[in-house]
């Protein structure tokens, strides 16, 4: 059956954007584009797209222009290829008035310690732009490498932004200014517990994840034992390592039992994936191997692995991912990381510091989630079945 | 070549094998036969211990095959199976070097076989080397797990049932190429099948089991002409198998020379069958019988030649 918007609505080509557009409407002249406030701690004032003070603002004429356009233009690659750009455009735009405007409303206020944030508005526009550029890349149909570059283009006009100062009256910046090193130091510290969770729940779930293969006896208690532990929340955990640590005469807190919480968490979805990688290699290419003379060893190093590989990568992308995530609840243990940012914003209701903490994390998991699903295009390229 | 003495397998309570003997000779085509269950695949099995025989033995070339490493055995024997099993992440040329490559040849040597493998299972080299398995129609597919199967060059070649999932003008155009590589190479062939016409097309010797055992082996004009007993008989078509056997055998055999009948002539190499088929569409009782190559008029057939006595057991 036909859906009934198709019958309301035959001109709308492309529901998805039309859907998107109609989403942003909001954010035009309602929700808060920049928020202008005394200091720090406070709210501020919100000003919407049409209140703003940048003369820049009318730059997002264009893009806007070719998104509406965009909801009508026929099913055709050109459309999308501009519908691409006109993303892009209006993600590169919406940062440069934003930063623009912070520096604008800075120099109207009189106190030195006025802020300028963003508002809810420029996000969602932010969140839509990034929207339909991943709609319009997937009516592409581009090929994983290449879809991964263009996302990362997206991102380049505004890193250049960043790195040219423009955004640096606006709170964020300010804030980052003024803990860079804090910031410095919880990045490192964020990437060492990931590395330092991830590396042993490799070197234990891996081969714990064969053996499962091997032996449905032993898989079914570990996955469940492992099914277990994923679902103790992440601070009972934390909690309940205190005790035996403390009786091995370790401390209960800080690094270590963060590191062990989160080892605990990453081998389910690495055992799993090794496990089901290898049970999904085609039984009659390990009997064809077999029945040609390979050895156990060289069918498990040359037929089982490679073929396992392509699973055992998503599921070492799902770990990472969200390891990524958990590592900044160890921050209440301790342990460091943007948690500890995140943590420190919370307490003295700080937003701009809260998102200072988190931006980087999400930053972090989507560039690892688009580094792996890029290994795991590779890999399974030349094994498709 | 191979030579089972008494051999058994047990599942169990069941005896999937139960003392079967069958000796097996270089160059023989001998294709294993019989209903689901049957013990055929079993038997193939043991012949490169992928399932190990737990009654009698089995010797190659002589020796008891336990002597061997498994590996090496199997090694030395060709191996294909109904799935296939192509390394869906190797190319084809790859995929056919597996054995070559166990054995550690040079790789300009496996190259060189790879394109003649290629060259002789009907697949452009230059055009299929390089491509995947799931870039394949199922038929070439079975050719490149063929090409594989023969690419060290091996004594025996053992096939499970390697056409049974193609579609019919695959399978026959397959099957024909086995018989040619066949007749060209003289190399041991075994083959499990559970398709009654294959046997009878590619076999020299077939064997038909029931229940573990063999029930009757012979060449298949044997099997058609003096069915041991009622199975045997049900097992190649009941009713059919008159038809099977009269398929079985080239009019040149009874050709009666001199003898002139009007209409255009049957080749020699035609079979009993194509000629009774001709009786009936043409409503003649005789028909005139020529050289396939050279088109020289041989004789003549009559209806009644086709009851001469059956060739002797």
């Amino acid at each position: 059956m036909i859906p009934p918007a198709q019958h309301a609505a035959p001109w709308v080509r492309n529901r998805v954007l039309g859907t998107l557009v109609l989403a942003a409407l909001p954010a035009v002249g309602v929700l808060a584009f920049v928020r202008v406030a005394p200091n720090r701690l406070l709210t501020g004032e919100a000003i919407t797209l049409l209140g703003l003070l940048s003369e820049a603002r009318h730059a997002l004429w264009l893009p806007a222009a070719v998104l509406m356009l965009g909801v009508f233009a026929p099913a055709a690659r050109w459309a999308y290829a501009s519908v691409l750009a006109a993303s892009a455009l209006l993600l590169a735009v919406l940062f440069y008035v934003a930063g623009n405007e912070a520096v604008l409303q800075s120099a109207a206020q009189a106190s030195k310690l006025a802020r300028v944030s963003l508002g809810g508005g420029f996000w969602l526009l932010v969140v839509l732009a990034v929207l339909a550029a991943a709609d319009a890349v997937q009516r592409l149909g581009l090929a994983p490498v290449t879809r991964t570059i263009v996302f990362a283009a997206l991102l380049l006009p505004v890193a250049a932004l960043l790195a040219a100062g423009y955004l640096d009256a606006l709170s964020l910046l300010k804030e980052y200014d003024n803990r860079s090193d804090a910031f410095d130091a919880a990045l490192l510290r964020h990437l060492q517990i990931v590395l330092a969770a991830l590396l042993p729940a490799l070197v234990i779930g891996v081969p714990l994840g064969v053996a499962a293969a091997r032996s449905p006896a032993i898989a079914g208690p570990l996955l469940a034992t492992l099914n277990i532990i994923q679902t103790v929340p992440s601070i009972a955990l934390f909690a309940l390592l205190i005790a035996p640590l403390a009786a091995l005469s370790l401390r209960g807190i800080g690094l270590l039992p963060a590191v062990i919480a989160l080892t605990l968490y990453a081998l389910l979805p690495i055992v799993h994936g090794t496990a089901s990688g290898l049970a999904q290699v085609s039984g009659a290419a390990l009997e064809a191997g077999r029945g040609m003379g390979m050895t156990t060893r060289q069918l498990f190093w040359r037929v089982r692995v490679p073929l396992a590989m392509p699973v055992l990568a998503s599921g070492l992308r799902v770990t990472t991912v969200q390891l990524i995530g958990l590592t900044v609840v160890a921050a209440l243990i301790g342990a460091g990381g943007f948690g500890a940012l995140v943590f420190q914003g919370l307490a003295s209701s700080a937003i701009d510091l809260v998102v200072l903490g988190v931006l980087p994390v999400v930053a972090l998991a989507v560039a690892a989630d688009a580094g792996f699903g890029l290994l795991e295009a590779l890999l399974r390229k030349d094994a498709t079945q | 070549m191979i030579e089972l003495r008494e051999v058994g397998k047990s599942y169990g309570a069941v005896r999937a094998v139960d003392g079967v003997s069958l000796t097996i000779e270089r160059a023989e085509f001998v294709v294993l036969i019989g209903a689901s269950g049957s013990g055929k695949s079993t038997l193939l099995k043991m012949i490169n211990r992928l399932v190990e025989h737990d009654q009698g033995m089995v010797l190659f070339q002589g020796a008891q095959i336990r002597t061997f490493k498994p590996e090496d055995l199997r090694r030395r024997m060709g191996y294909a199976i109904q799935s296939i099993g192509l390394f869906p992440h190797w190319t084809v040329a790859h995929n056919i070097a597996t054995v070559p490559r166990l054995l550690g040849w040079p790789s300009e040597r496996i190259a060189a076989r790879v394109d003649d493998l290629l060259v002789l299972l009907d697949l452009e080299p230059a055009l299929y080397r390089e491509r995947y398995p799931h870039q394949l129609s199922g038929g070439q597919q079975q050719r490149v797990g063929v090409a594989r199967a023969l690419a060290a060059d091996p004594e025996v070649l053992l096939m499970d049932e390697p056409f049974g999932a193609l579609d019919p003008i695959s399978r026959h155009a397959l099957q024909n190429e086995l018989v040619r590589i066949h007749t060209a190479s003289r190399k041991t062939i075994v083959m499990v099948t559970h398709d009654v016409g294959e046997a009878l097309r590619l076999a020299t010797r077939i064997v038909l089991l029931d229940r573990g055992r063999i029930v009757q082996a012979g060449t298949p004009a044997q099997l058609l002409a003096h069915p041991a007993d009622d199975f045997v008989r049900e097992f190649f078509g009941g009713d059919e198998l008159g038809l099977r056997l009269l398929a079985l055998q080239p009019v040149a055999g009874r050709v009666q020379a001199g003898e002139s009948a009007p209409g255009e002539p049957l080749p020699h190499t035609a079979s009993l069958r194509d000629a009774l088929a001709q009786f009936v569409s043409r409503r003649v009782s005789r028909l005139p019988v020529a050289d396939a190559t050279s088109g020289r008029v041989l004789g003549a057939i009559h209806f009644g030649d086709l009851l001469a006595p059956p060739p002797p057991p």
